[in-house]
């Protein structure tokens, strides 16, 4: 314990430090307005905001986008609770008793809740995230290639199974992200493959033109020609405080939201979508009056917004622990950290101490910021809906386009970006998640370097894999995950064939977050 | 064609792809079973995915029907897909802050109907601005025209 508090001594000395403070804060405005603003989810809004960060050093880089991340998580509560749009998917829960509450009169009291609810479990899920990281850390460094692979094996099947949709979508969109990841040189033989004289591809396709052109380019197509007149109302700051009997309604359903938010995270999938939508249910299984749930019931924006917030430190936990991300928001800071010269893994802690303690303690500093910053600009906050779309999308396609062409100089990346833009764009229409394709590309050099490796070290012996307990373990969950997604699509197929016309899915081309 | 499934037809193209992926790969050497060489990964994903995208054809006849996918937004995607490719085009050829005032100038003029001098001034602005902060303040190197702009 001694050793923790020393070490996050060092993280606060990072995190306070002149310019660290400002990424911190510039993240947590941008993060929040990334929420506010309906169309730019975190995913979207990191993508499009990675190459600001070229800049910077490594440790204000990863601030700043840890500071988008969770910051979107408090943005998008307050366009629920106002005007019942969803900033971003996570928030679609606190809709529900958000704006009932707001159209009884209690917006203040639901955007404050909001606001305490996220700072609490935010911050009790970074003193879960310091605690569990380093030790996680430590059982990690025992792991060989064969444990490597398998633990990239069982990431990328957790997340095809926890993935909307059957398993073999899902599994078709990693396999894609895998093999758009085998171009560029073999880094065993130096040999060049799919590269078709580009030297360009040489390195591979690069993350960022990818992430940019899936979610940010694929967003902007995908709301292109949307009318947005909005009806803005903001409470004034008196409105803002709740009362007792609110505060009292709240406890538990923030105390349960941070606990399981923080859980769901660590899994692979969306987890900051997943914990709001079973925080939701869980409040209103375990409420004494149910019926309340959808007219106003504090719990129902309490339970989820906590949930959101915690579950977005749970899904550090594996990626700064294990170098393995756990959705696609990580697998997009991972891309920062390497384009920063880190290499992510179990030896981070170790050997960045300054940059994993420094994130660490700019969460804690930021979930303050966020909390002072949101309620008395609450009113600013909103207004930005009222920045006309047919400004926004152009600027971001510019921004976009800036940040892509700089990582490389290449315009090679910017028609990567306008590719993979297209190709999102036809997956989303077709309700096909794209997670699993920038997952399979970030991981696709790690699988075939550790699969090769093991193979070289069992001279040849498949049998390494099934020898090695802990590799043996991970293969067989991700087996069984693999056989009960296949079983599930298929008799969901059988089901729905056994009726005459199915009814076509409701809503194509839904925001992904 | 409109008893098709999304899964059918997005199955039917990610076999295809597979089998453009398999065939080229035949040019990388495989290596053994024991000694993967740098085609045998390419090879084993792609053959997952030609076996994921048969299952999708196999498991998709019962889904969502194409026909009922609405493209409503077309026409403005593919007015903003060929201000992206004009800028890929263009960036190099005429720097930063003309390609991306252009740019910025026809979505908000001509896709938008905002007017021209809304256009100018938005584009000018953000064109100038933004190479301003990334040039000047972050020390991002963009390219520069023929006549230095």
């Amino acid at each position: 314990m001694g050793e923790i508090l020393q070490n996050l001594a060092v993280g606060f000395a990072t995190a306070l430090s002149p310019d660290v403070l400002v990424y911190a804060f510039a993240g947590c405005l941008v993060g929040t307005l990334v929420g506010v603003l309906p169309g730019v989810g975190p995913l979207a809004g990191i993508s499009l905001l990675l190459p600001v960060t070229f800049g910077l050093n490594a440790t204000s880089a990863i601030v700043l986008l840890a500071g988008i991340y969770y910051g979107a998580m408090y943005g998008g509560s307050t366009t629920s609770i106002l005007m019942r749009i969803p900033g971003e998917a996570a928030s679609v829960m606190t809709c529900i008793d958000g704006y009932a509450m707001t159209q009884k009169g209690r917006a203040g009291a639901a955007l404050a809740i909001a606001a305490v609810g996220s700072f609490v479990a935010g911050t009790l899920s970074v003193v879960a995230l310091m605690l569990l990281a380093p030790p996680l850390a430590e059982f990690a460094l025992r792991f060989g290639p064969p444990e490597h692979f398998a633990l990239l094996m069982l990431g990328l099947l957790v997340l095809a199974y926890m993935t909307s949709g059957p398993i073999t979508r899902s599994l078709t969109m990693a396999a894609l992200g895998l093999l758009l990841g085998m171009v560029g040189m073999d880094t065993m033989t130096g040999l060049f493959r799919f590269e078709y004289g580009l030297s360009e591809l040489g390195d591979g396709i690069g993350i960022v033109p990818v992430a940019v052109g899936l979610f940010g380019i694929s967003e902007i197509l995908l709301s292109a020609g949307r009318a947005t007149r909005v009806d803005v109302r903001a409470p004034r700051l008196r409105e803002l405080l709740p009362n007792r009997q609110e505060w009292r309604a709240s406890a538990g359903p923030i105390g349960r939201g941070t606990v399981l938010g923080f859980l769901i995270g660590i899994l692979p999938g969306p987890g900051h979508i997943i914990s709001s939508f079973v925080s939701y249910s869980i409040e209103r299984r375990l409420s004494k009056h149910p019926e309340r749930f959808g007219q106003g019931a504090i719990e129902g924006v309490a339970g989820p917004e906590s949930a959101n917030n915690s579950a977005t430190s749970g899904a550090l936990v594996p990626m700064l622990a294990l170098g393995l991300p756990s959705g696609a928001v990580p697998a997009i800071m991972l891309a920062a950290m390497m384009i920063h010269g880190i290499a992510p893994g179990p030896l981070l802690i170790q050997e960045q101490p300054q940059l994993f303690w420094g994130v660490i303690a700019s969460m804690y500093v930021g979930n303050a910021v966020l909390l002072i910053l949101n309620l008395p600009m609450v009113g600013v906050f909103v207004n930005i809906l009222r920045v006309p779309y047919s400004y926004l999308y152009p600027s971001l396609l510019a921004f976009a386009t800036l940040g892509v062409y700089a990582v490389n100089n290449s315009v090679i990346d910017v028609w990567i970006m306008a590719g993979a833009g297209v190709v999102g764009y036809i997956l989303r229409k077709l309700d096909y998640e794209i997670a699993p394709i920038i997952l399979g590309l970030v991981l696709a050099p790690m699988l075939e370097l550790n699969f090769r490796q093991s193979l070289a070290m069992s001279a040849g012996s498949y049998s390494i894999f099934f020898t090695r307990p802990i590799a043996v373990v991970m293969l067989a969950i991700a087996l069984t995950l693999l056989l009960l997604g296949l079983r599930s699509a298929f008799s969901r197929a059988a089901h729905a064939r056994s009726y005459l016309d199915p009814e076509p899915s409701p809503e194509p081309g839904r925001k992904q977050s | 064609m409109r008893s098709l499934t999304i899964d059918h037809v997005a199955g039917a193209f990610f076999t295809a792809f597979a089998l453009g992926v398999l065939w080229e790969t035949q040019k990388i050497p495989f290596g053994f079973l024991a000694e993967p060489g740098p085609g045998a990964m390419p090879t084993l994903l792609a053959s997952t995915l030609l076996a994921c995208s048969i299952a999708l054809i196999i498991g998709g006849r019962s889904g969502k029907r194409v026909a009922a996918v609405q493209w409503l937004e077309w026409r403005h995607a593919v007015a903003i897909l060929g201000t992206c490719a004009f800028m890929a085009l263009a960036l190099e050829r005429l720097g930063y802050r003309l390609t991306i005032f252009i740019a910025l100038l026809v979505l908000v003029a001509v896709l938008e109907r905002k007017g021209w001098i809304a256009g100018i001034v938005f584009g000018a602005c953000f064109s100038l601005g933004s190479y301003y902060l990334f040039n000047a303040l972050l020390h991002v190197p963009l390219p520069q025209g023929p006549l230095g702009l």
